[in-house]
């Protein structure tokens, strides 16, 4: 029997189309379908000026858009060459604000996956836990989502006063909760039941289906970009990247716990180093002057005034930069002309890949399984569709 | 995997070198006329041209020197500073020793590429996806359909010839002044007789 | 008698009238329409927080036969047009819908080829929230906007509704 879980659906995470193939209750094909969320980023930021293009890619992968900026931008930065004048502080202040992004998704995991396998009760707690996370953004950014806040050469505006304040105060209130939801999801018996064994996937395949991220993680392979190929520092913080090898969803809602208290641990280490200091490099041609300046120095004017018309010029030529975003590798290829406006943005989608492995994760299951595993490989559809 | 022990950075440097100075000659030598290196760029990950028709020949050797991850696959648009004017980037990566190689292909609008996606799974979605962005066919890919945009879609979107707003760019090119209103336009003085 | 039951309402009728706009404005069903970034936003209403339950939106349908209101939250795109209305369709009388965030009102940051530069042109809309994305109080202000028509106005509420 032929079923199509259709893009308006409360189990597929966002906007996706399933057709499976059905023999009673068990999926014999499945045939993923995307597209319903095509939004035309990439082509729309080949008409906007680098700045302004961190505002669209801002909004693909809804659950990380500091990450997305932040990705966006160490590419751009590495393709001006001006990654090592980046000043301490807005380095500093990247990984805790990408951090901090990666708790708040992971936590939209776990409580909509608590969701499709119908536990209702860490919606709730998670929920509230990652609202304190969107109060420091909205202190920090002025927004508690897509605040474009990462910008090319540091940071948007300073860091708040209370920043400090604000992010101790999570600190020390986010382990005791995180182990209460700990205990309430994994010591479940209902909840092992339901994900041991289930949408299990050997290493070779998962390299060869593309999966980065966790989804390669549960398999046995440590790859994490901020291990191999670090950038903003990462290097310096002293963080482990857990992993497990039966590539099952319960190993794989185990993870995103684990990965949750290692990126407390980075975010606590990274806020004792918060040095002082400048939050954008210091270069007139590519960051806007202070205000107070533009208002009395006829320099500052002027580079006010072509910052915003027309923008700064990249070096021609072709540039790749992968971060770790909650779901994976997040890539950014980017090819510049040598003019103020992109010529291409690809970004290398992680979510994308692993929806399309749905085709091999699911046959074998029972239908009710369904929603586990689509929750289980974390998509986020602005993403796999941009 | 790879050795983390050791520094990254001393890690990612090395992984660069050898490719640089081993795995590019060889690969070079071993395609003689059909691969050229291409100077690196800011990112100072190696490249080469490729043709399509060495393509899986190319993919395959890497693949067997450890290249198994194929990372990204990727269409660029040249139009109009070069001809041939599509591009297609396949960056692999060798987990082993993290280095990285971006092949680059060169090709015409009705130039078809060979598709990897028996090889790597994961190129059958991204092939789609160029297909449907650029219309570059793809040889005896499996399912070479629309999967973003709406299968009677006329066009291919991320061309740079292609308008940013698509057919709605073509309803209204010049709009008059007075027409471009959201209430009728009434010209008080010309109804005063002038 | 003819008071009671009098041409242009009576009494009863229209005492049972407003019972039933205060009973329909006090419990409307949305429908799970979450397209993009907008339906984080929309959980994050119901999260504990900017608890939307307490205003009589207890249950969160996702069929379009069980519900009353449909939040389109996100931006509408183009392979997603016929899912829109045959969802909308599906609906039953009162219905009423709230377009959430600048997207889903008017294509939003993006103006192009893709997206659909606002929902209305696709089906009719009775309260447009905007921001990028809304905050949850802007939504529930909507909200209440839209429970105070239908309480007062008539039954069907909203602007769509008026022709």
């Amino acid at each position: 029997m032929q079923l199509s879980i259709g893009p308006h659906h409360p189990a597929t995470h966002g906007v996706l189309r399933v057709i499976l193939e059905l023999e009673g209750e068990i999926i014999a094909k499945a045939q993923p379908e995307t597209g319903f969320l095509h939004t035309g980023i990439e082509k729309n930021a080949e008409h906007l000026t680098w700045q302004q293009a961190n505002v669209v890619i801002d909004r693909m992968d809804y659950l990380n858009p500091l990450g997305n900026n932040c990705g966006y931008c160490l590419t751009v930065e590495k393709a001006l060459g001006i990654t090592d004048r980046i000043p301490a502080r807005a380095t500093v202040a990247r990984v805790i604000l990408m951090e901090l992004q990666r708790i708040a998704s992971h936590l939209v995991y776990i409580s909509t996956g608590g969701l499709d396998l119908g536990a209702i009760t860490p919606f709730f707690w998670g929920f509230d836990i990652r609202e304190q996370i969107l109060d420091i953004f909205e202190e920090t950014t002025g927004q508690r989502m897509n605040p474009s806040y990462i910008r090319i050469g540091g940071l948007a505006q300073d860091l708040p006063a209370n920043f400090k304040e604000m992010v101790h105060k999570f600190l020390k209130e986010t382990p005791g909760r995180m182990q209460d939801m700990r205990n309430l999801i994994l010591g479940n018996p209902i909840f092992i039941d339901r994900t041991r064994g289930v949408g299990k996937l050997p290493q070779e395949r998962a390299l060869a289906l593309g999966l980065t991220g966790h989804n390669l993680r549960v398999t046995g392979c440590d790859y994490d970009v901020r291990k191999y190929y670090p950038y903003c520092g990462y290097e310096k913080y002293d963080f482990k990247v857990p992993v497990y090898h039966n590539g099952d969803l319960n190993d794989r809602i185990a993870l995103r716990f684990d990965e949750v208290d290692e990126s407390l641990k980075i975010v606590k280490q990274a806020l004792d180093n918060l040095p002082d200091g400048r939050h954008v490099i210091d270069d007139r041609k590519l960051v806007l002057p202070p205000k107070e300046e533009v208002k009395e120095s006829m320099e500052a004017l002027i580079h006010h005034f072509k910052l915003v018309q027309y923008g700064f010029d990249v070096p021609a030529g072709e540039t790749y930069h992968a971060v770790e975003s909650p779901r994976g590798e997040l890539g950014f290829y980017i090819v510049s002309e040598g003019g103020n406006k992109p010529a291409r943005v690809r970004v290398r989608p992680p979510a994308f890949y692993a929806t399309y492995a749905l085709s091999e994760m699911l046959p074998g299951h029972f239908v009710a399984d369904m929603a586990g595993i689509i929750a289980g490989i974390d998509p986020v559809f602005g993403e796999v569709d941009r | 995997m790879a050795d983390l022990a050791l520094n990254p950075i001393e890690r990612a440097n090395a992984a660069r070198e050898n490719v640089n100075t081993v795995v590019i000659p060889q690969l070079t030598e071993a395609f003689a006329n059909k691969l050229e290196q291409i100077p690196p760029t800011n990112d100072q990950i190696p490249q080469v041209w490729a043709t399509p028709d060495s393509l899986r020949a190319v993919a395959l050797w890497l693949k067997d020197r450890g290249f198994a991850m194929l990372v990204d696959v990727a269409g660029v648009d040249y139009y109009p500073k070069r001809d041939p004017r599509f591009e297609v980037v396949y960056m692999f990566r060798d987990l082993k020793t993290l280095g990285m190689i971006r092949v680059r292909v060169r090709c015409t609008e009705k130039q078809a590429v060979p598709t990897l996606s028996d090889i790597w799974t994961m190129a059958d979605p991204a092939e789609r996806e160029i297909f449907d962005q650029f219309g570059i066919t793809f040889k005896n890919h499996p399912n070479l359909t629309r999967m973003l945009n709406p299968d009677d879609w006329e066009g291919h979107p991320l061309r740079r010839d292609y308008p940013l707003r698509g057919p709605r760019a073509l309803i209204n090119l010049e709009m008059p002044a007075d027409e471009n209103r959201y209430h009728g336009f009434v010209d008080e003085e010309s109804k005063d007789g002038k | 008698m003819s008071d009671v039951f009098g041409k242009d309402g009576g009494f009863v009728t229209t005492t049972v009238d407003g019972f039933l706009r205060w009973s329909q404005a006090n419990s409307i069903w949305p429908l799970t329409f979450g397209l993009a970034c907008c339906a984080i936003e929309m959980m994050n209403l119901t999260a504990p927080r900017y608890d939307l339950a307490r205003f009589g939106s207890e249950a969160f349908r996702a069929s379009p036969r069980q519900a009353d209101l449909m939040i389109v939250s996100g931006r509408l795109c183009n392979k997603m047009v016929p899912v829109v209305k045959q969802v909308y369709q599906q609906m039953a009388e009162p219905k009423w819908v709230v377009a959430m965030g600048a997207c889903a009102s008017s294509g939003g940051v993006f103006d192009n080829y893709a997206v659909v530069q606002g929902v209305d042109n696709v089906i009719p809309v009775d309260v447009y929230v905007p921001g990028c994305p809304p905050v949850p109080e802007a939504v529930i202000d909507a909200i209440q906007k839209l429970r105070a028509r239908i309480a007062k106005d008539d039954p069907k509420g909203g602007i769509a509704s008026h022709g």
